[in-house]
């Protein structure tokens, strides 16, 4: 057994140069070398209770993992970590980790907790770098189930069933797989190669992935059962934005964070010879303060954006973003205007020239200063606007960030399938079953918009109701 | 993948194509479009399905050359392989419970009123089509029309062929003349449906437009083809493509329509630059 660490800090993650990162795509946080790993993993105590792995959605076994990392045991690590995981590069970077394993890591009582994340990511890229041996195949059990969405609650979900033998078509509705993780997150938070890299461990363990398929438009989940698969289950995300609902959001250069964000992680706008258009803006306002208003405004910058900022209603203790996306973008001349909100989208217009193209462009965003109340039901204090604080600030591109409900398509093509009144498909308990018979769903098609590790927990649990529905009926 | 079976130029500018997507084919119907790409890495764009033949399992796809990725697309030829074709996506023509229709096209937003034409003759609908384009040389399926209509009115702005006229004084001219149509469908650029509306609305007549916005994912997902309707933001993919005529808001569509003309006719000249010097 190797000797503990007993540093009270995590070993630091290195990062790309502020400087240099905001011009490019590449990703920004590099990655533990085998000694950092190493060290890091000592200061993990093996505690017999285990507080991290009931704060962990998909409850992997971490301090078992760690220990294997501690004693140079990678692949024992690897082993550890995808009995419950299949996408453990993805998790390493996006699980927002501050508040869950690390949040209960005994370390972080007097010093920072073990950097989990972290190690999590060195272990799943070493694997991806050095790993030999291709992924077994799983003996097939003859019995077919049905995926809807290759985001992470389908991915994960997929993965669980093959890996019991079931044979698994995902349908996708874009032209490549991954859901958020490819039109999303942005290529240097989440390099689309490693995506695709979980995408195809998936694939060699039998899972069919079927892009281009809009279910509820070329099939709809009545024909899938046609088609003999005996469990469908819907992943199909959140991806319908909001808007404030202010004059001039219709203006030339408002977007959507996911319009914009799309543009730049799926249709590759970034790059120089895309035929992609996209909006080099020079002054550029993201309304929002959450993970996809940092990734919009660290974007903007990287596309050359000489001022980008972050517009948010509450202050800076508020922000839903995660800690560390916030003082990445902070590092990155991101400018956080708190207690702002916008009121109006103001566009050009030449009264002399009807044809003038300049016209309907955006050329500022009339806001005002907030203040905080009281409490409101989310338990967050209420923003009241400031009295005759009204100002403009100067912009050219906005980017609307505030959150997006579930996808409309599935459940208005099929019968039987009740939603709540957010578009939320309703679920009986943790299993994912919905009001039809052998359809399960998960992610932020039922909760809404949340997280990529919360999707991969709803996968994970209607995974094992499915299977548990498929024998049961088989019995 | 999916095989251009067929390839066919029906003026300098527009191409028809046809593609072998059988899936999209069976459940495609007049009003809805598909979702391409042209090349891995390229743009996604939607075009109103032109056609389909549900036993061949083709889908038809009519475009003008306006930007980067038509312009690819025109350079493919008969045999070559679209990396992603995806639909049928947005709402259908409404077809049931009319009489007598007017179908109005102009340029090549007749290849979208084509369908929905045939489809409306083949419910037994009495169809009167109104098409308009530019000049002669522009004109495409002239034939199609005559095959489905009860009444065709060709119209050029410069009188080189047919009458000459705008479509809304063709139109305009039917309704004088005692015609009362259940429905006025226009499709085509969108000045031209804001003119018939404004034309229709003078007698009271409902009026379908057909939208093809700027757009990313064709599943409500990037709110890029959003437009004013009676008020209330809509969605063209999902909500769409067809709206009532009467409430939209044009100006605004117009203006978010332009939103990327300059890199569209940069990349076209890029793009023709580059298959220039593939030629040589």
């Amino acid at each position: 057994m190797a000797q503990k660490n007993m540093s009270l800090t995590k070993c630091p993650m290195p990062s790309l140069d502020p400087n240099y990162r905001n011009k490019v795509f590449e990703e920004v946080a590099t990655g533990y070398t085998y000694e950092m790993a190493i060290e890091e993993a000592r200061r993990c105590l093996n505690c017999k209770n285990k507080p991290c792995v009931s704060a962990c959605p998909v409850c992997i076994d971490i301090p078992a993992f760690i220990e294997r990392v501690a004693n140079d045991d990678l692949d024992g690590a690897y082993e550890v970590l995808t009995k419950q995981t299949s996408l453990p590069a993805v998790c390493g970077r996006v699980c927002p980790q501050e508040s869950q394993c690390e949040s209960k890591c005994v370390r972080g009582i007097k010093g920072e907790p073990v950097g989990i994340g972290r190690l999590e990511r060195f272990v799943a890229d070493w694997h991806r770098e050095h790993a030999t041996e291709a992924p077994k195949m799983p003996e097939q059990n003859g019995h077919k189930v049905a995926v809807i969405g290759a985001g992470p609650a389908g991915l994960t979900c997929a993965g669980d069933l093959a890996k019991q033998g079931y044979k698994v078509t995902i349908y996708e509705a874009l032209h490549v797989a991954g859901g958020v993780l490819s039109y999303g997150i942005p290529e240097f938070r989440l390099p689309k190669a490693i995506v695709n890299k979980e995408v195809e461990n998936l694939k060699a363990i039998g899972v069919d992935v079927e892009c281009n398929m809009v279910i509820g438009k070329v099939l709809t989940i009545d024909e899938l059962f046609e088609m003999g698969y005996e469990a469908v289950f819907i992943g199909s995300g959140a991806g319908l934005p909001r808007f404030m609902g202010i004059p001039g959001e219709s203006l030339k250069g408002v977007y959507s964070a996911n319009e914009f964000l799309t543009r730049i992680n799926l249709m590759k706008a970034y790059k120089p010879d895309s035929k992609t258009p996209i909006r080099h803006g020079k002054n550029v306002a993201v309304v929002g303060g959450g993970n996809v208003a940092m990734d919009a405004a660290r974007c903007a910058k990287r596309l050359g954006a000489e001022n980008v900022y972050i517009v948010y209603r509450r202050g800076m203790q508020e922000l839903p973003a995660r800690h560390e996306e916030v003082e990445h973008a902070q590092e990155e001349g991101i400018i956080f205007k708190t207690l702002t909100n916008p009121v109006e989208v103001l566009g050009f217009n030449n009264p002399d020239d009807p044809r003038d193209p300049r016209n309907g462009e955006v050329c500022g965003m009339k806001c005002v200063e907030m203040e905080l109340g009281e409490p409101d039901a989310s338990g967050r204090r209420r923003p009241i606007v400031k009295e005759g604080s009204e100002f403009i600030l100067d912009i050219d591109t906005m980017i609307m960030a505030l959150g997006t409900s579930p996808n409309p398509l599935i459940r208005s093509t099929t019968p039987g399938l009740d939603a709540n009144k957010h578009g939320c498909i309703i679920t009986q308990g943790e299993d994912g079953l919905t009001s039809r018979e052998g359809v399960y769903a998960g992610g932020d098609a039922v909760t809404g918009a949340a997280t990529v590790i919360l999707a991969m927990g709803a996968g994970k649990n209607a995974a094992a109701a499915i299977d548990e529905y498929i024998k049961g009926k088989n019995a | 993948m999916f095989k251009i079976v067929k390839k066919q130029p029906l003026n300098p500018t527009v191409t028809k194509m046809v593609i072998e997507a059988p899936l999209v084919a069976k459940k495609a119907k007049a009003g809805q479009f598909i979702i391409l790409r042209a090349s891995a890495d390229g743009e996604r764009i939607p075009l109103t399905i032109a056609g389909y033949d549900r036993e061949a399992g083709t889908v038809d796809i009519i475009f003008q050359i306006v930007g980067g990725t038509t312009m690819e697309l025109n350079a493919m030829n008969e045999g070559d392989y679209l990396p992603d074709f995806v639909g049928p996506l947005g709402k259908a023509t409404h077809i049931e419970g009319y009489k007598k229709v007017a179908i109005v096209g102009g340029g090549v937003g007749c290849a979208i009123a084509l369908p929905v034409a045939q489809a409306m003759h083949a419910a037994g609908v009495e169809v009167h089509s109104i098409v308009g384009f530019r000049c002669k040389d522009l004109v495409i399926l002239e034939d199609e029309f005559n095959a489905c209509s009860d009444k065709v009115c060709m119209m050029t702005d410069d009188g080189t062929y047919g009458t000459k006229g705008l479509v809304t004084n063709a139109l305009e001219q039917l309704i004088l003349d005692g015609n009362e149509y259940d429905v006025v469908i226009a499709i085509g650029p969108v000045i031209m449906m804001k003119f018939v509306c404004m034309t229709t609305k003078k007698y009271n007549v409902k009026t379908v437009i057909s939208m093809n916005p700027i757009m990313v994912d064709g599943t409500g997902m990037c709110g890029g083809c959003r437009l004013t309707v009676g008020g209330e933001t809509k969605f063209a993919c999902v909500d769409g493509p067809e709206f009532d005529g009467h409430q939209v808001d044009f100006d605004e569509a117009m203006k978010r329509g332009a939103m990327y003309r300059d890199f569209e006719a940069h990349k076209r000249e890029e793009t023709c630059n580059l298959l220039k010097k593939e030629v040589e």
